[in-house]
């Protein structure tokens, strides 16, 4: 490195497109027989008001650059933060040093040229709005979430805080193939952290939270922090529940975790390797028929929409189980080759390594009962709000996790119960989802409603 | 060695030019402000199916600017650092405050150098056939061990860390950070059956900590001994029981048990279940724990931690009392307790705040055969994956990965991962007999706390809990409700 580090080309600072080409061509010009470029660009803005007060402000940009060479079937990744001249130079000699060393995969390779592309109607990912609220608004967001909280009962004692974010993001995908896409998102979100307390100090602490593409879309803060003040209240007086097998309904909030562990089980690079306990399961039924999971990531405004996945391939709605049938893995292009299928459009690509798995908007079919309906049925049975820990062994499908929530008596809340385990084999309990509410709700890439679940363990005392 | 200095030879950094940014930075008054220089490199290399199928390398330098105005911090950071961005960062920062500028700084003192990690040659400047020979090695072994293994991932990872941090106070602190860490995981299969296993390990080391005693073939062994065991596991019982945890990596318990709430920013907030109690009894009168950032070699330990401060050893519980806090400058100056050397952040994208180091507790009298030999019945647990706190509530998890039933006061059979959870401020009161045989953990540690991950080590000796839940599923245990 020298000091003309110091000096930036603005050429190179405004076009993200040019840099990305330029980069997979030096690549090329170096040797490579194939080669991928990402650059990401992204701005942040975060608040913190704690007591009424602010407590953090930050704001900030940053941007990186990735590239990925192949030397027929040997293939290295580097990155960097550095975009000058010497910089990306770097990066690129480094990768076709790195390329040499590693093994000649049969299956490597970037994908064909024939199946890149890109989505060409407006998915709706980027609203300038997140940003156009003038600095004491945004703390006012914040400031108004808590507040919302603190003042909705008197047992609301203390506070992590009132929070508001914003985020854009700008990414650019080039590859050898002539490939060049690039799409921009934004994100916003409010949040309250309330902490109740009772008379004899025992505490409790819950939260919620708003998170949109557009402010438009935004809850009221006044909103957030009263639902947050409540899923806090009701934790108070928490009692350890006894051991026993009793019907789990699972909140929206941890019900996604169900769907991310058949995420996990579906996920190509598990699969290919045996570490699933769904691998080798296409066309069987791997839950009961009431269950119907859909990945799709061409939904707009949605939370997992990109018009192209991590490798430049088109993203598209996938079924991954129709009425309990498992009809698709998730898959990117290197595992879709090793299990002698197409890629599902699934592929996502930090800056570094070889191209992961993620989903788009990942979700389980909702039901028709209302959540009240669905708990009204339930004699003696455990609502869980939160799970502590991850425990849940995918490839055997061991599945253990710490737990509280309230306790169902005669078909409604009792009280509330913490410090219990809930305990099971995930194979079993997909076949044992018995219903399945009304409530889907994206607040993030992964959704699932109410739902209830027999033939689990609770442990307690 | 001259490891020191490195921003001011790679990027031109005068002492007048970190002058100028702080005066910037405390442009609009504010009581303290610091700059954390970052330069990180690293590489990642991976072994499946007996291949290199990933190998890369990468850089991420930037300058992360913080002002406190009393309680409140303003942050901004850039991934540039030209002179211009800094001072951008710097007055963006400033804004948290609001008064009159205040006066420059004058003179830096420089923290005592301290060397808890002498390498000659970082790891990430040595020769990468050297990293793919430790890899390859690792799947040759682990697929030696077991016809029954099938399937071999190994990684290699290392990074340096070069930091400067300077603050208006007069902090400057320089340091050259290494970080290794090998990583095998098995799959085992049997016709019907199959199971996993992990092994890793490493630390503040260079290359050829891998070619002493913890070698490819030692974490390869291991990690498919685990696979291996459990095909044969059977259920886990459920409920509350006795339960011995094997001495070092199952020290994560007092990492998420007490660790956790005893930082002090949730206790100058008053949000954590440890709030006020210092002085009490939290513990039972054998269970001494420390936090202690000053082990050589360590995952850990930094010779100093991300605001500058040298690190140190803390006594956290005394015989069973609460005696402190680990803290970073802020919460010292709120709370006026001392700065324990503990403030960290993942990166100069992040606010720094009190964390661990490396958390253990110190060995007792009782011998580890005894402890097995007094239960009744219960769980062995020898090795965890990760754990959770609520810092609030106290309920902490952490999830046995290797875990025994003892009956009789024999180890007997192997069962499967379990989940066991407890509370915090009183999980320790219930350690009635404490081994003579403390054993750190193999220097895989990672700590996740508002979104920011660090390297950190555990310890404990063999130990025993009179009553802990542990979440199975074994049906004989299960009582109560039928529908």
């Amino acid at each position: 490195m020298s000091s003309t580090q110091l000096q930036t080309n603005p050429k190179l600072e405004t076009d993200l497109r040019e840099i990305a080409q330029d980069i997979v061509r030096r690549a090329m010009t170096g040797g490579a027989s194939a080669a991928e470029c990402v650059v990401r660009e992204g701005d942040e803005f975060s608040t913190l008001v704690r007591l009424g007060q602010v407590e953090t402000l930050k704001e900030s940009g940053s941007k990186s650059i990735g590239v990925r060479v192949f030397f027929g079937q040997r293939a290295a990744s580097t990155y960097s933060s550095d975009f000058s001249r010497e910089g990306l130079d770097r990066m690129v000699s480094s990768a076709l040093a790195l390329a040499k060393i590693t093994s000649e995969d049969p299956f490597g390779g970037i994908p064909e040229a024939s199946q890149l592309g890109s989505l060409s109607a407006d998915l709706a990912l980027y609203h300038e709005d997140v940003y156009s609220l003038p600095g004491p608004d945004r703390i006012d967001y914040a400031r108004r979430a808590e507040k919302a909280a603190l003042d909705f009962d008197p047992r609301i004692k203390n506070s992590e805080g009132g929070s508001f974010d914003a985020a854009t993001g700008h990414k650019v995908l080039a590859n050898s193939h002539g490939f060049v896409g690039e799409y921009r998102r934004s994100y916003c979100s409010v949040a309250a952290v309330p902490i109740a307390q009772t008379d004899d100090g025992a505490m409790q602490r819950d939260y919620w939270y708003s998170v949109a593409r557009t402010l438009k879309k935004l809850d009221p803060p006044e909103q957030v922090g009263k639902v947050a003040a409540e899923r806090t209240l009701r934790r108070l007086c928490a009692r350890k529940a006894k051991t026993a097998q009793v019907p789990i309904v699972f909140d929206p909030m941890v019900s996604t975790s169900i769907l991310e562990h058949i995420f996990e089980g579906v996920n190509g690079d598990s699969v290919y390797r045996g570490a699933s306990f769904l691998a080798g399961k296409l066309g069987q039924n791997i839950a009961g028929d009431n269950v119907t999971i859909i990945d799709d990531g061409t939904m707009p405004g949605g939370f997992g929409t990109s018009p192209f996945d991590g490798e430049g391939i088109p993203t598209r709605r996938t079924v991954v189980v129709e009425n309990g049938v498992l009809k698709s893995y998730l898959l990117n292009t290197y595992t879709a080759k090793k299990l002698g299928l197409q890629t599902t459009g699934n592929a996502s690509r930090g800056l570094a390594g070889t191209p992961g798995i993620g989903p788009g908007n990942y979700f389980l079919q909702p039901g028709t009962k209302t959540p009240k309906e669905l708990i009204s049925g339930i004699k003696e049975g455990l609502y869980v709000t939160e799970f502590l820990g991850h425990g849940a062994n995918l490839v055997t499908g061991d599945y253990s996790r710490g737990a509280s929530g309230l306790w169902i008596s005669g078909g409604e809340f009792a009280y509330p119960v913490e410090e219990i385990t809930v305990a099971g084999n995930l194979k079993e309990l997909f076949f044992n989802i018995s219903d399945i509410a009304n409530d889907l709700e994206f607040r993030g890439s992964v959704a699932a409603p109410t739902i209830r679940i027999e033939g689990l363990t609770v442990g307690g005392e | 060695m001259d490891k020191q200095r490195f921003f001011f030879e790679h990027y031109g950094l005068a002492e007048r030019d970190l002058e100028r940014y702080l005066a910037a930075a405390l442009s609009a008054g504010g009581d303290y402000a610091d700059l954390y220089f970052e330069y990180l490199s690293s590489t990642a290399l991976m072994v499946d199916e007996s291949m290199v199928k990933s190998a890369s390398q990468g850089i991420s330098a930037g300058c992360g600017v913080r002002v406190v105005s009393g309680e409140r911090t303003g942050y901004a950071y850039t991934d540039d650092l030209s002179a211009d961005r800094i001072l951008h960062a710097a007055r963006t920062a400033a804004l948290i405050a609001s008064a009159p500028a205040k006066t420059s700084v004058a003179g830096f003192q420089k923290t005592a150098a301290r060397s808890l990690y002498p390498v000659t040659l970082p790891s990430v400047d040595a020769e990468i056939t050297a990293k793919v020979e430790l890899v390859m090695r690792a799947d040759k072994a682990a697929r030696a061990y077991d016809p029954r293994i099938k399937e071999v991932r190994a990684s290699y990872s290392d990074e340096l860390r070069n930091i400067l941090v300077v603050g208006s106070d007069g902090t400057f602190a320089e340091d050259s950070q290494p970080l290794a860490r090998m990583n095998v995981s098995c799959i085992a299969k049997t016709e019907g059956n199959s199971a996993r296993g992990t092994s890793g390990g490493g630390g503040r080391v260079a290359l050829d900590f891998f070619f002493g005693d913890k070698n490819p073939e030692f974490f390869a062994k291991e990690s498919a001994r685990q696979a291996i065991l459990q095909l044969d596991a059977r259920e886990a019982p459920a409920g509350e029981m006795e339960v011995v945890l094997g001495p070092g990596w199952p020290g994560v318990l007092l990492h998420e048990a007490v660790g956790h709430g005893l930082e002090a920013d949730f206790n100058r907030k008053k949000t954590s279940a440890f709030a006020g109690l210092v002085g009490k009894r939290v513990a039972s009168e054998k269970c001494t724990v420390v936090d202690n950032g000053t082990m050589p070699w360590r995952r850990g330990s930094l010779n100093v931690d991300d605001e500058g401060e040298p690190t140190q050893e803390t006594v956290l519980i005394e015989k069973g009392i609460l005696k402190g806090y680990l803290s970073d400058k802020l919460s010292a100056r709120l709370m006026g307790i001392s700065d324990t050397g503990n403030g960290r952040r993942e990166s100069y994208e992040h606010i720094p705040m009190p964390r661990m180091t490396n958390t253990y507790m110190l060995a007792g009298q009782d011998n580890p055969e005894d402890i097995i030999r007094s239960v009744k019945r219960g769980v062995y647990a020898v090795n965890f994956g990760g754990g959770q706190v609520d810092i609030t509530n106290g309920k902490f998890v952490f999830s046995a990965s290797e875990a025994y039933m003892i009956e009789d006061g024999q180890i007997t059979a192997p069962i499967k991962g379990a989940t066991l959870i407890g509370n915090g401020p009183d999980v320790l009161t219930r350690v009635s007999m404490v081994g003579n045989d403390l054993r750190l953990d193999e220097g895989v540690g990672t700590c996740g706390k508002d979104g920011q991950a660090v390297p950190v080590g555990v310890g404990i000796p063999t130990i025993k809990v009179d009553r802990l839940t542990v979440g199975g599923t074994a049906k004989k245990d299960v009582g109560g409700f039928m529908q």
